[in-house]
């Protein structure tokens, strides 16, 4: 509610929504017109896992992690199944790890499409939701759909499953995919392709907001693709370190009187990971037609506008699209579906890229294989503080607004981010705080 | 399943699909009316489903009970095909726990603040108002939605649900084998 005006503190917070526990919370202070302070807390950590995961039998861990997101849920799996399959001294590589990326590409498309079409899109077509875009716009939301649709058959064929894939595991996989399956989805990858090219011409069509910030980017990178499955983690500003010493260079922090997290780069600060990252440091290994459909529409390999992310994702569905058909065109069947992993005490450690950004876990096994420890970092905590210095330059320019649309200003500089929280067109209850 | 089976086409007339999330108390009321219809099914011989979502199909009755964690664009696709759907979600409006709230979603907007599915994507009522738009809604489409009172984390469903579901089963087992 906005106090009256001779009251000059206005408190900008967000409670906790309708079955989320405590997500979309937002707290602005502005003092003579000055913001002063933002609080966000649009994720909450996944301690409960981590602390539930003790004395839990490894092979368990895949499963169990993959609840903590209903929407990535395979960057949990692929990250747990691989600092588990490190701690026992096991590498799955060849045509298993190509199906583990082949996997990876369903859930990018899936979760970018629904991101790009269903949340963001509106916010540039000037529709307060996709259901009313979706009245002047239904062939947009109809290739969104069907593009959601080809990421969901990927993760189905291989995953076994749409929502929650139940056929990853430590060391593969449970079950091979029919090898007719997997050439059935080479034709919706075609088509949902072409259409995410069409869709970053009409992305790039799109009036952007003035607004660059000078990020650091943290990102996997790999030799010899466009890292998702792992690598060394590199940064714009000479970060280049082995996963194993992510502790030693990042730090979470519970700041004084808030419940959220913060996560820092020693030494240097805020950071930012994801599609925006992925892409400032790694333009270069992008698909073929990524590439070249980025640059078509007047894209550099950099790119410092949060707000453009939509026409990242768009670029990211375009390769993922292309990696998806070259590793089916290519695919030799395995003689298993997964190798022999047998625990021993040790620690290992995982990070991917989820289509949020990295996601990095480590586990320590114990006796008899029971899990003795668990460390999970998502991506959308990391990105935390990046996100509240961008809502603070934001708010700062858009004062003098109501509360009302100064609520819907800080929604769309969240989205950016596709945060896990970003769905409901309203998920920020604005409370302003002005002195 | 025989394909020639008559009923087989009918199988995907009616459709019962209970959404919500197994690991948040009363969050669940949806998946337990879907999972405790699956029961009944099973127990007079017919096809109920797990979280597949592969409709099993019917012998005696013509319908098929689904789980879905009622994430929107999953339901929509979920529905195609079924003439007439059901869909049991838990509601938080601020009523009596254990209220009992109905819609007939092609007469009317379904309220989206009654049913939240997680901050992710779109909920029951998303779904339904964007097929809505799209020309893409069953010719019939039912929502039943469960009030419920607590929702953290790990919890059982309260007593007010509890009773909510049994009625719910109830009525719905009977609709179920009414269309015989």
């Amino acid at each position: 509610m906005t106090e009256p005006a001779i009251r000059s503190t206005r408190t900008i917070k967000v409670d906790t929504l309708a079955r989320v526990e405590g997500e979309g919370a937002l707290l602005i202070r502005i003092q003579n017109g000055e913001v002063r302070d933002v609080k966000l807390r649009i994720f909450e950590p996944p301690r409960f896992f981590e602390a539930f995961l003790r004395d839990r039998d490894f092979r368990e861990v895949p499963d169990i992690t993959a609840r903590i997101c209903g929407i990535c849920p395979v960057a949990y799996q692929l990250g747990s199944a691989q600092a588990l399959e490190q701690a026992c001294g096991v590498t799955v590589d060849g045509p298993l790890r190509d199906l583990r990326h082949l996997l990876y590409c369903g859930e990018w498309i899936e979760s970018h499409a629904l991101h790009l079409f269903l949340l963001h899109a509106p916010d540039f077509l000037g529709y307060p939701d996709a259901i009313r875009m979706a009245q002047d716009h239904p062939d947009v939301v109809r290739r969104g759909l069907e593009i959601k649709k080809t990421g969901n058959r990927l993760m189905q064929v291989i995953g076994g499953r749409e929502i929650h894939p139940i056929n990853v595991r430590v060391g593969g996989f449970y079950r091979l995919p029919a090898v007719a399956d997997l050439h059935a989805l080479v034709e919706p990858l075609e088509r949902s392709l072409e259409a995410a090219i069409d869709t970053l011409r009409l992305t790039a069509c799109f009036s952007y907001p003035d607004f660059e910030r000078d990020y650091e980017f943290v990102a996997l990178s790999h030799p010899d693709e466009y890292a998702i499955l792992g690598g060394r983690l590199v940064s714009n500003r000479g970060l280049d370190i082995a996963l194993e010493d992510f502790p030693a260079h990042f730090d979470e922090e519970h700041l004084a009187h808030s419940t959220s997290l913060h996560a820092y780069h020693r030494g240097h600060g805020a950071y930012l990971v994801g599609p925006l990252a992925r892409y400032n440091l790694g333009f270069e290994k992008l698909s073929p037609l990524a590439r070249e459909a980025a640059l078509a529409v007047g894209l550099t390999p950099t790119c410092l506008n949060p707000f453009r992310s939509i026409m990242i994702r768009c670029v990211e569905i375009v390769h993922a699209c292309e990696v998806a058909i070259g590793i089916i065109r290519a695919w030799r069947e395995p003689p298993a579906p997964s190798v022999e992993v047998s625990p021993r005490p040790a620690t290992g450690v995982g990070c991917t890229e989820a289509p949020r950004g990295i996601c990095w876990h480590r586990y320590t096994i114990g006796d008899s294989g029971l899990v003795k420890d668990a460390r999970i970092v998502p991506p959308t905590s990391q990105n935390q503080a990046s996100i509240e210095e961008d809502i603070r330059r934001f708010v700062a320019a858009h004062l003098d607004l109501p509360d009302e649309d100064l609520r819907w200003k800080c929604e769309q500089a969240v989205r950016n981010y596709d945060p896990c929280i970003s769905c409901s067109c309203h998920f920020l209850k604005l409370r302003v705080e002005r002195t | 399943m025989n394909p020639a089976d008559p009923t087989r086409g009918a199988a995907r007339r009616l459709l019962v699909i209970g959404v919500g999330n197994p690991h948040r108390g009363d969050d669940a009321a949806g998946l337990e009316v879907a999972r405790r219809l699956q029961e009944r099914l099973a127990g007079i011989g017919v096809g109920g489903d797990s979280e597949t979502g592969a409709g099993a199909g019917a012998v005696t009755t013509a319908a098929t009970v689904d789980i879905a964690t009622g994430e929107g664009v999953d339901l929509m696709s979920r529905w195609e095909g079924a003439d007439r759907v059901i869909l049991v979600d838990a509601a938080r409006s601020g009523a009596p726990a254990g209220t009992i709230h109905r819609f007939d979603a092609r007469r009317e907007t379904v309220p989206s603040s009654f049913f939240r599915y997680s901050t992710h994507v779109f909920s029951v009522a998303e779904a339904i108002e964007l097929a809505r738009v799209l020309g893409t809604l069953p010719h019939e489409l039912a929502v039943i939605g469960i009030e419920g009172a607590v929702f953290d984390a790990g919890g059982e469903i309260s007593e007010a649900v509890e009773s909510a579901v049994r009625s719910v089963v109830a009525e719905l087992a009977e609709t179920l084998d009414a269309r015989d």
